[in-house]
């Protein structure tokens, strides 16, 4: 072996182990974040109990900020138990199962929908390129249909999905309704950031690929959509969390079971005889949530390191 | 029209009026004739605004003129392009930065449609030209300026085409990488024996480089003076023989004219 190589390969090594340093003190950092929410929620629980214990009628707690009992906030140790718990009377399995199972659920029209958002909004971005025309003709109405309350056209969706799609060669259940919902929330972002992308790439670029005489097609394939990856990504992050938002409002509205959304319904109707459910449910969809921003960003550093690309900043 | 057919580029009565009719028109080329013989290496040099990267980029067909004709290779300056007869290198490399030194020069074959192989031995070869072979697979971003430069150069030949248009190719490098670089655009011509139109701002760069110096003025942009340059074989002392700066002069000289003409 040269030197040389020897020189790139410690390189390389010294790469490797500067990466895995970040990852850790990034997971080191979340960890810490999360002792500090937990011990200010205790925190605030205690001093607020502290102010009712001594009965100084102190307004502000209670009124302008939230009260402090167990029904309003349960302890931290009640929620985190809650998670072993069988939230059922005849039935052992525990809380943690359930949400478990509804994530899955969740995630499943989730990702559904996620792809589906994907390219539509793509397409939307591609059609927009090609005709400014059409890009200022259409993008009023992908901004109003942002405005257009989720909960009301769930409903719809989900009506539309069980009467409509029968035609179908695969028996459409209910969920996939959902996935139509979540779609609806996750193109808008891939659409614009997508136009955004696609028209970075370089003039001059343009003219190479012209030089060439290389058709549309090949000028969108090798030179417009790689140009597109970063805004595509960051595009990717708000996408994936609008995805299982959209699926869990989805569930709710158009009365989906089996997901979050209906677990999360389930507990907040039952509110007063187990808060620290509802409690242990959020928590539980907000994991969902980073695991989907997670894998996006994981998906976003392999191929942008592979370009030795930095990500493009939020 | 008396075009032979070793004229890899022939020019005749050619005019270029941007924004037509409008308040802002600008008359950037006018009455233009000009015959490139294939294989020479002919300068095109004038002060900005004098047209000079539009004539080029008329000769690529990536605009087109108002009148006249421009033919290359015998056709049409449009089925040239469609025909891949020239190459292009740019001031800035135009680089893809997602693509890695031989997936850039690989881009022009890829969309010819070569298969991988082929595509594979061809930017080994060039990178040999340019030799650049260690730096295969690092990335633009990773390379300097003059290293990207010679990418550029390296792609714009991979598929060999019989003309290499260049627009101020160096213009962005330092003195001393541009002499090199000079240096090295010589070898690779002199090796490829290719046509090379090269359009620049600098006299020196200009007179070393080639055969024949065309001079051109501004608003409308013309042809003010054609100068042939015979200076022999280029070698380091050449820079620094007499005949090379009576050249300078004779090219300042027709520059300088035309300048307090304008």
């Amino acid at each position: 072996m040269t030197t040389r190589e020897e020189a790139a390969q410690a390189i390389k090594k010294l790469e490797r182990a500067a990466a895995w340093k970040r990852t850790m003190r990034r997971v080191v950092i979340f960890v810490v974040f999360i002792i500090l929410l937990a011990v200010a929620y205790t925190g605030y629980k205690a001093f607020g109990q502290a102010v009712d214990d001594a009965q100084t009628q102190w307004p502000v707690i209670g009124r302008v900020l939230p009260r402090t009992d167990d029904l309003t906030m349960p302890p931290i140790r009640d929620i985190v138990a809650e998670f072993g718990q069988p939230p059922q009377r005849n039935n052992s399995k525990p809380l943690a199962a359930f949400i478990a199972e509804a994530s899955l659920f969740t995630l499943r029209e989730a990702t559904l929908g996620f792809v589906f958002g994907v390219a539509l909004g793509l397409g939307i971005a591609i059609i927009m390129l090609r005709s400014r025309w059409l890009e200022r003709g259409m993008s009023p109405y992908l901004v109003a249909s942002q405005t257009v309350p989720l909960v009301a056209i769930a409903p719809i969706i989900v009506i539309w999905g069980s009467n409509n799609l029968g035609w179908l060669p695969f028996e459409w259940t209910s969920w996939m309704s959902v996935s139509l919902i979540a779609t609806y929330l996750t193109f808008f972002p891939v659409a614009m950031n997508g136009t955004k992308g696609l028209q970075s790439a370089d003039p001059a670029s343009i003219e190479l690929m012209r030089s060439y005489a290389a058709s549309r097609r090949q000028t969108l394939v090798r030179l417009q959509l790689p140009a597109s990856v970063p805004y595509l990504f960051a595009a990717f992050k708000i996408a994936a969390t609008a995805a299982i938002v959209g699926a869990i409002v989805g569930e709710i509205s158009g009365g989906v079971k089996g997901g979050l959304g209906r677990l999360i319904l389930d507990f907040a109707s039952r509110y007063t005889t187990g808060p620290s459910r509802l409690y242990a449910t959020v928590i539980g969809a907000a994991v969902l949530g980073i695991f989907a921003v997670g894998a996006v960003t994981t998906a976003e550093y392999i191929v942008l390191s592979k370009r030795k690309e930095e990500p493009l900043s939020l | 029209m008396t075009e032979t057919v070793s004229c890899a580029v022939s020019i005749s009565g050619l005019s270029k009026v941007f924004n037509a009719g409008k308040p802002n028109e600008v008359r950037a080329l006018e009455d233009i004739d000009l015959a490139i013989d294939e294989g020479t290496f002919v300068s095109l040099i004038g002060p900005s605004g004098c047209g000079k990267s539009t004539l080029l980029r008329l000769i690529g067909a990536l605009t087109h003129p108002t009148a006249g004709e421009v033919c290359v290779n015998d056709k049409s300056a449009d089925q040239a392009r469609l025909d891949r007869d020239y190459g292009m290198a740019f001031q800035t490399s135009g680089l893809f930065k997602w693509r890695s030194v031989t997936e850039n020069i690989e881009l022009p074959l890829q969309l010819m449609g070569w298969s991988k192989q082929e595509r594979k031995d061809r930017a080994a070869e060039m990178l040999d030209l340019v030799k650049l072979s260690e730096f295969a697979d690092h990335y633009p971003r990773e390379m300097s300026g003059g290293m990207r430069q010679r990418v550029a150069i390296a792609r714009a030949l991979s598929f060999r085409p019989s003309l290499l248009l260049m627009d101020e190719p160096f213009g962005a490098l330092d003195e001393m990488t541009r002499e090199h670089m000079q240096t090295e655009v010589l070898d690779i011509w002199k090796k490829t024996e290719k046509t090379i139109v090269f359009v620049t701002h600098s006299i020196p760069e200009a007179v070393f480089l080639s055969e024949r110096v065309i001079v051109m003025s501004p608003r409308p942009g013309r042809i003010a003076a054609d100068i042939p340059v015979d200076l022999g074989e280029r070698v380091f002392e050449t820079r620094e023989a007499p005949e090379f700066f009576e050249c300078i002069t004779e090219v300042r000289e027709a520059l300088r004219f035309e300048g307090n003409a304008g």
